[in-house]
């Protein structure tokens, strides 16, 4: 099974690599972009073929070591 | 009094460090290697600056997970030393030994000169000797500095005197115009409940010698070893 994790910062930290994004987008011209956040992605191969099993693993994976759960969000998908 | 210091693949001030307690301190130190796991015989730890696995996922992030910090985690919890310095404070908090986080500085540069810290309390191993509201001058190096947390936090460590350094300018004065990476409430460093865990993100030990432009990191050094004196 694959996992896809998504870690994002968590909604009141500021995130100064995406204000400067959102800044450089604006210099090129893209109007009305009202926030850029920057976030993680991780694909993890997993050799758990049961879906929920799998899930649970890479949900602790994700709580323990991809993310910091002081300053970040994270989300899990799974695909066979 | 033994000291040690942990190197991690990426750490660069592992030889600053060891410098200062041979040089200064005049005391036995040891390199302790990231996969090493005996503590015992040492009274203190220093946790040096750098970029240990090369900064991947967080800074610090690796490190933390690293068997030599499950020791040190049963080290502080015995009531040991333990220094964290720049790259050390950012594994301190990933830990979960101080709470908290390090996030990209304010600005997004990395930031590399000397600031002014002021002492906000005497009452840690590490501050002893230097004077409540003391200004030192100490250089910062880093891209991760930005202290965060949130407010219960915050509260938690005002209330209980747990903030020991603030950036400030050269007369002491707190304003955001002082804050080099955006810190929180100007927060420079800060210790454990128990006072034995302290991270900053200054380098103390790059400030030991005048010809390096300051020696007021030597202070801090000489507040651990007066601390150790007196308990050993």
């Amino acid at each position: 099974m694959k996992a896809k994790v998504y870690v994002t910062l968590k909604s009141g930290v500021l995130d100064p690599q995406g204000k400067a994004i959102q800044h450089s987008v604006g210099l090129l011209g893209y109007g009305g972009i009202a926030d850029v956040r920057q976030g993680k992605y991780f694909e993890v191969a997993l050799e758990e073929t049961d879906e929920a099993r799998a899930r649970e693993t890479a949900e602790r994976m994700a709580k323990d070591v991809l993310s910091n759960p002081i300053i970040e969000d994270y989300r899990v998908e799974i695909e066979a | 009094m033994k000291f040690g210091v942990i190197v991690f693949p990426g750490s660069n001030c592992d030889h600053d460090a060891y410098h200062v307690i041979s040089k200064h301190v005049g005391q036995p130190v040891d390199f302790i290697w990231h996969r090493d796991t005996d503590l015992s015989t040492y009274d203190a730890v220093i946790i040096p600056g750098g970029f240990s696995y090369g900064d991947y996922l967080r800074a610090g992030a690796l490190a933390s997970f690293s068997p030599v910090m499950a020791s040190v985690k049963e080290f502080a919890a015995r009531g040991g030393l333990v220094l964290g310095i720049c790259n050390g404070f950012q594994i301190l908090c990933e830990a979960g030994l101080l709470p908290g986080a390090l996030i990209r500085n304010r600005d997004l540069h990395f930031i590399c000169r000397h600031v002014h810290v002021r002492a906000e309390t005497s009452d840690t191993p590490f501050t002893s000797e230097v004077k409540e509201g003391e200004v030192l001058h100490l250089p910062v190096a880093h891209a991760e500095g930005n202290y965060v947390c949130d407010d219960a936090t915050l509260a938690e460590l005002e209330r209980e005197g747990r903030v020991v350094f603030r950036y400030c300018d050269e007369r002491g004065e707190v304003s955001e115009a002082s804050n080099p990476n955006g810190s929180r409430s100007s927060i420079a460093g800060i210790c454990s409940r128990a006072r034995n865990v302290l991270g900053l993100m200054p380098h103390p030990e790059r400030a030991c010698e005048d010809l390096l432009g300051s020696s007021d990191g030597r202070d801090i050094f000489r507040s651990l070893a007066a601390t150790l004196a007196a308990h050993t």
